[in-house]
């Protein structure tokens, strides 16, 4: 699992492409959008330990 | 203490009673950005009249965060030391979600530059600076305060233009127009060119208050940048300190806000206090805006050029305005003067390709922390939340947190003057220990080949042998040799001693076929 940074001088380009996707949807179509983009991105990652971790550390951080 | 506003003095132009010979160029304002114009043109033996319809330096702080390339850029105007000596360098930042503090960062200056990664120093002691190093030029530099240009006719080969006094009007001529003006440039309305871009709707407030002691933990100079902060309902904030123990509070006000209103003292002071607590303050300055981020098309119309906020505008997140327009100069300054002396005026196109392009990056970068500082929706809003929360913990998601990301120069490689492929070409200097002093003092201003090795290098053009140490050979390796432009950007590296390659690079450089 990286928690260091991993996009280098690309990460505000890449973040800006993640708000134009959701562009004009509504919440709950954005939050389709997510729920689909993890599911990809689970596959793209396609390594059960580091998904694992992923989702438990996610499961962790609490925003509240 | 307040600033003392002093006026400059008025003296009736000549032009009033006689006709003027023509000026090389006219310069449109006396801001930062028309005045180092000025500067820089004169260190390049060029003569030139700045006309300001006012008679005093800015009003309030404004730009206040002077990035380390526009310090080295100073320096080479002769106020580098200057505004250093007197601005405020901060090393530690705190970032706050609401009351909870996400980290800090300490920014230690990277060793071996003269100049830090920036320092906050108000606009007004940077254009006093600017006007007193102009008055040493003046042989130069004719500087006319309460002298408004009314209106200006390029024909072809010189430029007219009418101005106002309090003696009333005149005419005079210049080869080149440079209109320095500012955001709301009448020469360009006059001209009725296209400005565009995207306005953001959020009304910000910036406030400039003295205060007793430091709002901080300790004395030392901090930067603290509130998202959603406890004592200003869902908005951003920002503190930082400026010379003589003035604060600037910066907050974001939302759109709904009449920013009429919101400018009085009776809606300030509270937000005041409950940012530094209870002690006596002194307001100094205050002012509501909204901004955009736009530019123009063409910086160059024949004789007339762009510079700074007159050419384009950025919101302020990043101190790309400011900043922005010192390159600019830097950028036209040395190429200007070489037109005036007889070089293809082509050479005025690059400056268009050059800083239009670094003026789309700062509006790019400036654009996305506005955006990430003024979520438009509330998958934005959530997204920007969990960034903050994994932040806390996760150095990756402060990588994605976007306050403004400071102005850097943009690299010039791949386009018109620079040639070769070596990674560092066409970026700006950078900085060295050299003998006593530092490479930015000696290398800037005029071409220069840095030269690594101890090959026998051809004297076409002014040398200067870099030491053998670890940090240059970290920064510019040991062997070969770079060619400087006098704006401190590099344009070539020669691996060999090749003569013909050197002065074909340097041809190039200048505006001629290689």
């Amino acid at each position: 699992m990286i928690l260091d940074d991993n996009l280098g001088s690309q990460g505000d380009s890449l973040y800006a492409q993640l708000m134009q996707a959701h562009e004009g949807l509504s919440t709950a179509q954005s939050h389709a959008l997510n729920a689909r983009l993890v599911l990809m991105m689970m596959n793209e990652i396609g390594n059960a330990d580091i998904i694992t971790a992923l989702l438990k550390e996610a499961r962790n951080i609490s925003s509240d | 203490m307040a600033y003392d506003y002093a006026p400059f003095p008025y003296v009736a132009p000549p032009g009033l009673t006689t006709s003027e010979p023509r000026h090389p160029v006219a310069i449109v304002g006396a801001g930062p950005i028309g005045l180092a114009m000025a500067i820089d043109l004169a260190q390049h033996g060029i003569k030139s009249v700045v006309l300001d319809d006012n008679n005093v330096v800015s009003i309030g702080s404004r730009a206040i965060c002077w990035a380390k390339r526009t310090l080295e850029i100073f320096d080479r105007l002769g106020i580098g030391s200057r505004v250093l000596d007197k601005g405020v360098t901060w090393k530690v930042g705190r970032l706050f979600h609401g009351a909870d503090e996400v980290y800090s960062f300490d920014l230690l200056p990277e060793a071996g530059h003269k100049y830090p990664a920036f320092i906050n120093l108000q606009q007004y002691y940077v254009e006093q600076y600017l006007v007193e190093r102009s008055q040493e030029l003046s042989d130069w530099i004719d500087l006319r305060f309460l002298n408004k240009v009314t209106d200006h006719r390029d024909h072809g080969d010189h430029v007219a233009l009418t101005i106002e006094t309090p003696d009333g009007p005149y005419t005079l001529e210049a080869d080149y127009y440079v209109a320095a003006e500012g955001a709301g440039s009448p020469t360009r309305k006059r001209m009725d060119l296209p400005f565009e871009g995207q306005t953001f709707e959020e009304h910000f407030l910036i406030v400039d208050v003295e205060l007793p002691h430091s709002p901080f933990e300790t004395e030392d100079p901090e930067r603290w940048f509130w998202f959603a902060p406890p004592f200003h309902q869902g908005q951003s904030a920002l503190l930082h300190k400026q010379p003589d123990n003035i604060y600037r509070i910066d907050l974001q006000l939302g759109a709904e806000t009449d920013p009429k209103t919101e400018a009085t003292e009776e809606k300030v002071i509270p937000r005041i206090k409950a940012i530094i607590g209870d002690m006596d303050f002194r307001l100094d300055w205050m002012s509501v805006y909204k901004f955009r981020c736009a530019k123009l098309d063409q910086f160059v119309h024949n004789r007339v050029l762009f510079v700074g906020d007159s050419a384009h505008v950025v919101s302020p997140f990043g101190a790309r305005g400011g900043n922005g327009g010192i390159q600019d100069v830097d950028n036209l300054g040395w190429k200007l003067a070489a037109v005036l002396n007889g070089a293809p005026t082509s050479l005025l196109d690059t400056y268009q390709q050059e800083r239009s392009f670094g003026s789309a990056e700062n509006i790019l970068n400036s654009s996305r922390a506005t955006n990430f500082m003024t979520p438009k929706s509330d998958i934005e809003t959530l997204f920007r939340n969990e960034t903050l929360a994994l932040a806390a913990k996760h150095p990756f998601a402060r990588k994605l947190i976007n306050s403004g990301r400071l102005s850097q120069p943009c690299t010039l490689a791949g386009m018109d003057l620079q040639s070769g492929d070596h990674p560092l070409v066409g970026q700006a200097l950078i900085d060295l220990p050299l003998g006593n002093g530092w490479l930015v003092e000696q290398a800037q201003g005029q071409f220069t080949l840095l030269t690594l090795d101890s090959q026998s290098w051809p004297d076409t053009v002014a040398s200067l042998a870099l030491p053998h140490t670890p940090v240059c050979g970290a920064r510019y390796g040991t062997t070969g040799a770079f060619l400087i432009r006098p704006d401190g950007h590099i344009c070539a590296y020669f691996e060999t001693p090749d003569t013909a390659a050197i002065t074909a690079a340097l041809t190039r450089a200048t505006g001629g076929h290689a």
